[in-house]
């Protein structure tokens, strides 16, 4: 991808950091839902999050070709993808939780799609050129995820006693992640202030009213918010991003420049 | 450079023969559409001598993209063309209104329910009625958001019980 043309910018660096952490982002929580392929409850619900999760490799992949492009040096989307540890990835926490069981994934599943749906909506105003471009599609995919993930939310939630019980527990355990979907850093300042970035902070209110409405279906409680995790951005993670990115990069780590 | 055995031709007719070609390329999930009738081809242009190719994916993980460039290049290739080059775009991002009223005609005889007209997201959400495309019965249920390919739908008809794929509305 060759952008034509590039707003200008102070920092090239902010520019930089601001996209590879959106691409981050959707890397890591899409390779986390291709790990239910071949293991997920159901036939159509494994291909639905392969899908979804393709779908966030997809966009993954345009962002990281578009950082790789800011920062000028020759680092395509592989290198960024594959050449990176732990600590030099900055995707908000929420996105790497395991798996766990169902409950667990659709909570982190609702809780990111209906967040990057807004995200992706508003970015669409970006003076970026390419950075709109990139969000007119996601916004599109993610009003899908979006649905998939409350669908399941309200019938786990609305369901059996043990249902109700473990979507609640996983809501439970994931609503401290969230804190750091609407956290402002000083990259995501930088870009807002050139027109670039979108303010996350401002999403927060039409969040909270699409997850009440999810939630209120569900028959379950919303927690109350309390300490919030954070560190993402700047490279802290918990113990399971390491082992994640260590089965995703094995092969291109073993043999570099690897093609079949 | 021009195409072999053809040293007089003109630009405007280079340009007219890659349409051609490039109008025989299909699209290799659904190959009774070419990717002119899905709305992936969205240009051909000449830049000097090269050749240039513009298409755009579906979705933006379809795996088919690179299917899709490598098909584009060797068909213009095995006609004679030399200097190719195939770039993507993203933006203005693909909607299935671009798909030809001929296309969604090849996509019923095909066993694929078409997309309802019009995008968006109040003909993505609101339940607008999916009809059978082996019986034509309105009377259909949808199984699964996702299906085979990141394009597509899982439903079954309740009429003749046959399951079937819907194109999404995007």
């Amino acid at each position: 991808m060759q952008p034509n043309e590039r707003p200008a910018i102070e920092s090239t660096t902010d520019h930089f950091q601001y996209v590879l952490a959106l691409a981050d982002d959707a890397l890591v929580l899409g390779h986390r839902l291709s790990e239910w392929s071949s293991r997920a409850p159901t036939l159509e619900e494994d291909i639905a999050l392969s899908n979804i999760g393709l779908d966030l490799v997809g966009q993954a992949r345009s962002l990281y070709a578009y950082a790789g492009h800011i920062e000028g040096i020759g680092r395509d989307e592989d290198a960024l993808a594959f050449g990176r540890d732990a600590h030099q990835y900055l995707n908000m926490q929420l996105v790497e939780r395991l798996n766990g069981d169902f409950a667990a994934t659709m909570a982190r599943q609702l809780f990111y799609a209906t967040f990057a749906e807004l995200f992706w909506t508003a970015m669409k105003r970006s003076k970026d050129v390419e950075l709109s471009g990139i969000a007119a599609k996601a916004e599109k995919e993610c009003a899908y995820h979006v649905r998939h993930s409350a669908e399941w939310v309200i019938r786990l939630g609305d369901g059996t006693d043990e249902s109700h019980a473990r979507m609640q527990r996983e809501i439970d355990e994931a609503w401290m992640f969230t804190g750091e979907l609407f956290a402002m850093d000083q990259v995501d300042r930088a870009m807002c202030n050139v027109g670039i970035g979108v303010d996350r902070s401002a999403l927060k209110s039409d969040w909270d009213k699409a997850i009440d409405a999810v939630l209120t279906e569900a028959t379950l409680v919303r927690p109350r918010d309390g300490w919030m995790i954070s560190g993402g951005r700047r490279g802290t993670h918990t113990e399971h991003l390491g082992p994640m990115l260590a089965v995703m990069q094995s092969l291109p780590r073993t043999y570099p420049g690897a093609k079949w | 450079m021009t195409a072999s055995g053809s040293q007089t031709e003109t630009p405007g007719a280079r340009l007219e023969r890659a349409r051609a070609v490039l109008d025989r390329v299909t699209d290799p999930e659904l190959p009774f559409l070419t990717i002119r009738d899905m709305g992936i081809l969205r240009g051909v242009t000449l830049d000097g001598d090269t050749l240039e190719v513009v298409i755009t994916p579906t979705y933006s993980g379809c795996p088919a993209m690179d299917v899709i460039a490598s098909d584009v290049e060797t068909a213009l290739v095995k006609a004679g063309f030399t200097d190719i080059r195939v770039s993507r775009v993203l933006s203005p991002a693909w909607t299935t209104d671009w798909l030809s009223a001929d296309a969604r005609e090849k996509l019923r005889a095909n066993g694929i329910a078409p997309p309802e007209k019009a995008s968006g997201k109040r003909a993505l959400f609101s339940q607008v009625e999916t009809h059978c495309p082996k019986c034509g019965s309105a009377d259909t249920e949808r199984v699964s958001e996702f299906g085979s390919t990141a394009c597509k739908a899982h439903y079954r008809c309740l009429s003749c019980h046959e399951p079937f794929e819907y194109f999404k509305c995007i």
